[in-house]
């Protein structure tokens, strides 16, 4: 079985998020940069089918040459090959990104198609909710998003999305396209040896070129601050009225 | 005429259909075109006159033998033939995961730019809006080219208000579809698994060092129970031995996002709180009102977590009748 | 928020480690009105302390640091908050198998539990480690792991239940406010604390922010000089060996120390950790906030790529780490120092504005022990701290770009096998002598005092290694920034005559009406003496324990001038200045950079000058002590008859931009009678140890007092100075010890290599192998350890109990974990006793 995971280096920030003094991007001088969570869970999702039933997983990410940090660290959990999709910035349109990820994957596949791809339901910086869709519709593969299970069959692929109380059942044909959200597993960590072999696998490039869609970013800025002081229900067993009345509002009573 | 995708379950529009009109309404305004509504796969009355209470003058409905259920592709494929045929000046939906869902798939179809989850939206020959980045921790102002914009509102962008109440008229769309778009259409439905798991746990009940003992969870497991919740805890606790490895919430235990983490007797080491930092809401029983998850709660209570809990039980159980 | 203070007698900025023992220990000591804040939150306000690996080896080379560490271990286990695990360093290396025989000396020193174990010894107490790549281990069962978070608290606790201390989390310093109203001493007083909840008038402001330390002393316009660095650490687990265990940590702490990492069991994970990886510094301004880091501020992102060798060393060790995952990894940040020690004591530039930064938590209560008694007594009665005194340093040392230097050459020594004599590759020739082109050109080996280049010995004196028929040293660790050619230099002098380079001394003069007064409340012995006359003395803390030990000289009825060593200007400065009187009847001036030095002595010293002036150069004309005016090579010089190393001479005190003049005219001068320019080897050590002087930081620390060093004149001056009463109740008592100096018998270790004693703390035991230690726990340790080239022998100095201190003694001292017999020569000079040479 062959599957690919497209996955996006994101900034790892904590609780606040500076903007850089032209608003174009996170300020993350002070951060370190991880996989959109979301597509973590798709490369420890992929690595499972493939332990279970064989094949290979390769990992894609279209962005600068930093990016190889996120496909290293796939390989590190088990993918077998990484490939960067050259662009000039992390922060392509959608539109952008769909069509140059789309010429990757028909570069990559050839006559063999993949048996799965599998994207992030979204980004966790730009969550625009469409690169997935578009380029399995480009690639006239059926695609469903908000995938919290995956099982694999000769010909179809079994997918849960979570609803109220429940799950959606979905069956795909084979060869499709999962939009796949985090708590679809518990992504594993790197061993040592792992993250010491995959410094030494050869990941494979490719040259993006893609036209500008219709969306440009101005700029980026933090939403007025909404002081989040911590509200002080009260002291000792007396407050517990105030409590009850905060579980009614969230409607977990 | 701007056009507003309406998601419904159940026979009802949901919440976010309802921010969708609201929202829907001032864009219309400051575009000065109409408002219409589209329903797909029904064609209820009530739904119309839903529709009307918010401002829609307009609903046009779709329904079809294979509109059976919910499905991306059919979806997509009938918002893209109401772009075509119906020629509105923009169309928004909701930023639900079914609304950002179908109007990507539109948007493919039509191989037209669609921004996901706005907060403004302000048209012009360019449009200019602003929508939500990092799941809201920051705002992004960009601009929009397109023929037809296609558009989703942030999930509570707006709240949902009810305008000058409008008749609507119900409109009958043809639409035309094929088998195809079947093959991503709910097969089945299950019913949530009996009991919960740390991870999914809608609640979940933490306790730390401050509990005391591993009897001291006692209380905790019962208020987690009548709250349909799960215990967790934090690393202290698990080497103390007071609770299995798998109870741990933290950055070697387990991540959990639950609309609300009870972290009693829970100081907040940043090594529990990478664990927990997902939870939507966060309540912290504490003795020391400077402790770190004190700080970081959306609630406190100051006191001891073996008079606050008990209190707490005994007054869900008299609400619970 | 209406409760907060708008004054405090006290006000400790940080809630680490430091602050909370700080304001605990300021409780215990008596001290009420405590504030203490930090701009994070409690327990863990996301400092250094809240990521720290929270071991403890308690052996270190240095006496402060291991003294402090065993009492900062000890303040945990009171708490029991401290368990012991034990820790083994393991060697990979022959030289490193050497360096843990200086270990088990150290060891020995301090009376700490250790023991060598060979590589399956090491594998019986830890199963996984692979004993083929290990060559031994250093086993210490007290190595212990701390709960440095839980210590803080219980410590904050007791500060606000003992003495009201008020606790602000959240609350971030934003100025700290200065009088600075202009003052003869040239200090400018604290006066309080700007915060984002409100001002608060301090009296007292202690700096315990660890890595942002120097960002808080730059809101006064000072510097604590440190730089917040990364120590890279990774958990990796689970491991079913290690869960077994059901605690916190089961099996001991393993340093492999040679790849400069560590593995400590924390629960069912590994914490490997190292120092190995290349210098990674930050500014204090690149930490984020606690909002903006995605772990704490101090927990910065794993940079992945500078660990990867410490993994594949760590699988070499461990195998089964191979396949932990790794669960949390961090560039944790720590503080580095120019010199690697902390930064305690109050801001020489700023009265009442505390450092107690640098500091990790290792040593962490100890530390605040010493910062509350320092605040309290006027100096830290736990221990001698001037290893650690913020006022050290020199301005040189307090750029960043000194800073950043230093912290990265010595960021990878942290496990490191460190000479005692080792040179800084970085930051050299930053304060020179007026002869350095002339030294230069006699092929000097500079040697650096702090931020002064001074000649060790030179190039150009090669053919006496002929001469005196001398060799190298046999053992490379004895040869290691030593040449022989030292010795000749030394014999040369004492048969002819040397010249030395002496421009690094400290020259400070008071001036004004009470300058004379002054002097004498600072000094032991009478400073209101004739002009011209000097005075060797110490000056004592409150204690009567010894703060320094220089020279002061009656230059004018209203004018006196103080020259001490170059590892003590800055503390020496610092404590005029902090004493001196504010009335206007005193001024302070440093001379040091208006004033060169040179010292000339051996028997010749006096047919070479007498070339030079027509001044009385006999004992009558220039008495012993005599500081006179005289011109040399028509430079205005003074004289001053003293010697540091046994034989007759002069320092020669001249103009700093005529000093050449007199340095060449000396020369020329010398030709004929054998002078030789002469290195630092011979002033500081082999010349000094064979007369047995002491030295200040040495022999002379403020553990000791005058009367144990036998410093103590026969009779007290009336005028009152500092540490009067303490030392008259200490003459009263008598001394316990005396300051000797002790002769190896025998210098040939168990290989038939013929070995030469250096570095210090050194135990001298009895002939059973016994420690000596005295009622107040002073350990008979060597201060001072040289090669006496007239003897032919290796001489040690140290204290010894009265009853051993006897001429003729018996004992052992031990160097690299081996046992050589010595014999006490006494308090007096193992090198010509009778000083005849000082009167030739």
């Amino acid at each position: 079985m062959k599957i690919l995971c497209c996955v996006k280096r994101v900034p790892a920030p904590g609780a606040k998020i500076n903007v850089t003094a032209d608003g174009q991007d996170v300020d993350a001088a002070h951060l370190g940069f991880t996989t959109s969570p979301h597509e973590e869970c798709a490369v420890e999702g992929a690595v499972q089918l493939i332990e279970e039933h064989g094949g290979e997983v390769t990992v894609l990410t279209l962005g600068t040459g930093d990016a190889e940090e996120q496909l290293r660290y796939a390989v590190s959990v088990g993918a077998t090959h990484g490939v960067l999709v050259e662009a000039d910035t992390n922060q392509w349109d959608p539109q952008r990104t769909a069509q140059a990820i789309t010429a990757a994957i028909r570069e990559l596949e050839g006559d063999e198609p993949f048996d799965l791809i599998m994207f992030g339901n979204e980004s966790a910086d730009a969550g625009g909710f469409q690169v997935g869709i578009r380029t399995a519709m480009a690639l006239g593969r059926p695609i469903v998003q908000g995938i919290k299970g995956v099982e694999i069959s000769d010909d179809t692929i079994t997918a849960r999305r979570e609803i109220d109380g429940g799950f959606e059942v979905y069956e795909l044909p084979r060869p499709a396209v999962l939009g796949i959200k985090e708590g679809l597993n518990l992504p594993r960590y790197p061993t040592m040896k792992g993250r010491l072999a995959s410094k030494k696998v050869e990941l494979n490039s490719i040259t993006a070129s893609a036209a500008e869609g219709g969306q440009a970013r101005v700029k980026l800025h933090r939403p007025e601050e909404t002081v989040s002081e911590t509200v002080i229900l009260g002291t000792g067993a007396e407050a517990a009225a105030a409590v009850v009345d905060v579980l009614d509002e969230l409607g977990v009573l | 005429m701007l056009l507003v995708i309406l998601e419904h379950e159940n026979g009802q529009l949901v919440e976010a259909a309802r921010e969708a009109l609201t929202f829907g309404r001032v864009l219309a305004e400051k575009m000065g075109e109409d408002l219409e509504a589209a329903l797909i796969g029904r064609d209820d009355d009530d739904l119309v006159e839903a529709a009307g209470q918010y401002g829609a003058e307009t609903v046009h409905t779709a329904t079809h033998d294979l509109l059976t259920d919910y499905g991306p592709d059919a979806y997509g494929s009938v918002i893209a033939q109401m772009v075509e045929s119906l020629d509105p000046d923009a169309v928004l939906s909701c930023g639900s995961d079914r609304g950002n869902e179908f109007m990507a798939n539109a948007a493919a179809r039509l191989d037209a730019p669609f921004v996901a989850n706005c907060t403004d939206a302000n048209p012009g020959d360019t449009w200019e809006m602003t929508r939500v980045q990092w799941g809201g921790s920051l705002l992004e102002d960009a601009t929009l080219t397109a023929d037809v914009p296609l558009l989703t509102c942030g999930l509570h962008a707006v709240a949902a208000e009810i305008g000058d109440e409008e008749d609507a008229d119900a409109e009958e769309f043809d639409v035309d579809l094929d088998e195809s778009v079947t093959i991503t259409m709910v097969k089945d439905r299950v019913v949530q698994e009996a009991g919960v798991t740390l991870p999914t746990a809608p609640v979940v009940v933490g306790g730390g060092r401050g509990v005391g003992s591993e009897d001291g969870f006692g209380q905790l497991e019962e208020l987690a129970a009548l709250l349909g919740g799960r215990v967790g805890c934090s690393r202290a606790v698990t080497n103390l031995g007071w609770r299995p490895h798998a109870d741990q919430v933290g950055q070697t235990g387990t991540r959990i996002a639950p609309e609300i983490y009870i972290a009693s007797g829970i100081s907040g080491a940043i090594q529990h709180w990478v664990g927990a930092m997902a939870s939507k809401h966060i309540l912290a029983i504490n003795t020391d009102k400077e402790a770190n998850m004190v700080t970081k709660a959306d609630w406190a209570v100051i006191g001891d977590l073996h008079e606050v809990i008990p209190a707490i039980i005994a007054e869900v159980q008299s609400r619970k009748g | 928020m209406s409760d907060f203070p708008t004054s405090a007698k006290v006000v400790v900025i940080g809630a680490g480690i430091v602050g909370n023992c700080l304001v605990g220990h300021l409780a215990r000591l008596g001290w009420t009105d405590l504030v203490l804040l930090d701009k994070g939150p409690l327990p863990n306000p996301g400092g250094s302390t809240g990521h720290a690996s929270n071991f403890i080896f308690p052996v270190d080379h240095n006496k402060e640091m291991a003294l402090l560490g065993e009492q900062s271990a000890n303040q945990y286990r009171d708490m029991n908050l401290s368990v012991d695990s034990g820790g083994i360093e393991v060697a990979r290396t022959q030289e490193r198998m050497d360096e843990l025989q200086r270990r088990m000396t150290s060891a020995a020193a301090w009376g700490i539990e250790a023991h060598l174990l060979d590589p399956a010894q090491v594998k019986e107490l830890v199963p996984f480690v692979n004993e083929d790549v290990i060559l031994g281990g250093f086993y210490c069962p007290t190595v212990s792991v701390v709960d440095s978070l839980e210590t803080g608290t219980v410590m904050r606790k007791e500060a606000i239940e003992k003495a009201g201390c008020q606790v602000f989390a959240n609350t971030e310093v934003l100025d700290i406010l200065t009088d600075d109203t202009p003052r003869p001493n040239g200090r400018r007083k604290v006066t309080g604390v700007v915060t984002d909840k409100g001002t608060i008038d301090a009296e007292y402001v202690v700096v315990a922010c660890g890595v942002w330390s120097n960002q808080i002393a730059y809101m006064a316009d000072t510097y604590i000089p440190l730089v917040p660095a990364v120590h890279q650490m990774a958990d990796v687990g689970p491991l079913d060996v290690l869960a077994e265990t059901n605690n916190e940590i089961g099996y001991p702490i393993v340093r492999d120390m040679d790849t400069f990492c560590y593995e400590r069991q924390s629960a069912g994970s590994m914490e490997v950790g190292s120092y190995a990886h290349r210098p990674i510094l930050h500014h204090p301004d690149e930490i984020p906030s606690n909002e903006e880091a995605a772990l704490s501020p101090t927990e910065m992102p794993f940079t992945a790529d500078d660990f990867d060798q410490q993994m594949e060393e760590a699988i070499e060790l461990m195998d089964m780490l191979g396949d932990a995952e790794i669960k949390y990894a961090i560039n944790g940040l720590l503080s580095l120092t120019p010199d690697a020690m902390p930064c305690l004591g109050e801001l020489p530039d700023v009265e009442n504005f505390w450092a107690a930064s640098a500091v990790w938590v290792k040593e962490g209560p100890g530390m605040a022990q010493v910062v509350a008694e320092w605040m309290t007594h006027g100096y830290p009665r736990v221990i001698d701290s001037h290893g650690a005194d913020v006022a050290r340093f020199y301005d040189e040392e307090k750029s960043d770009e000194h800073i950043w230097a230093r912290a990265s050459e010595h960021f990878n020594k942290t496990y490191g096998i460190v000479h005692p004599a080792e040179q800084w590759e970085s930051r050299r020739h930053l304060v020179e002598a007026p002869f350095k082109s002339r030294q230069e050109a006699l092929g000097a080996e500079f040697f650096q005092a702090r931020v002064w280049e001074r000649p060790q010995w030179y190039t150009s004196n090669a053919d006496l290694v002929e001469r005196y028929g001398l060799e190298e040293r046999c053992v490379e660790w004895d040869n290691r920034w030593w040449n022989p050619i030292t010795v000749g230099e030394h014999l040369n002098l004492r048969e002819n005559c040397g010249l030395i380079d002496l421009s690094a001394f400290q020259i400070f003069e008071l001036e004004g009406p009470g300058a004379v007064e002054f002097a004498d409340y600072l000094a032991v012995n009478k400073i209101d003496v004739p002009v011209g006359r000097s005075v060797y003395t110490p000056w004592l803390n409150q204690d009567g324990g010894f703060h320094s030990d220089l020279t002061m000289m009656r230059m004018a009825e209203d004018r006196v001038r103080i020259v001490t060593g170059v590892f003590d200007g800055g503390r020496d400065e610092f404590w005029v200045r902090k004493h001196m009187p504010n009335d206007g009847s005193v001024t302070f001036t440093n001379l040091t950079k208006q004033i060169s030095t040179l010292g000339l002595w051996g028997p010749n010293a006096p047919a070479v000058l007498g070339q030079l002036t027509d001044h009385d150069l006999s004992h009558e004309g220039s008495p012993y002590g005599s500081y006179l005016p005289v011109t040399i090579a028509g430079v205005e010089c003074h004289l001053f008859r003293i010697s540091y190393v046994g034989d007759t001479g002069w320092e020669i005190y001249m103009p700093w931009d005529e000093a050449g003049t007199v340095f060449d005219a000396i020369m020329e001068a010398g030709k004929d009678h054998g002078l030789r320019i002469t290195g630092g080897g011979v002033y500081s050590l082999s010349g000094r140890i064979e007369k047995g002087y002491r030295l200040m930081g040495a022999e002379l620390e403020s553990e000791y007092n005058p009367i144990e060093a036998g410093l103590a004149r026969p009779k007290v001056k009336a005028a009152d100075f500092i540490g009067k009463e303490a030392y008259l109740a200490a003459r009263e008592a008598g001394a316990e010890v005396q300051c000797v100096t002790l002769i190896v018998d025998d210098n040939v270790d168990s290989h038939g290599n013929e070995r030469f004693m250096q570095g210090g703390n050194e135990p001298i035991l009895t002939l059973d192998g016994e420690r000596i230690v005295d009622s107040h726990g002073r350990i008979s340790r060597v201060t001072t350890a040289g090669y006496s080239p007239s003897l032919g022998k290796n001489l040690l100095m140290g204290y010894l109990p009265n009853e051993l201190a006897v001429p003729g003694t018996k004992l052992q001292s031990m160097y690299m974990n081996e046992l050589y017999p010595c014999t006490v020569v006494g308090s007096g000079s193992a090198f010509d006793p009778e000083d005849t040479r000082l009167k030739g």
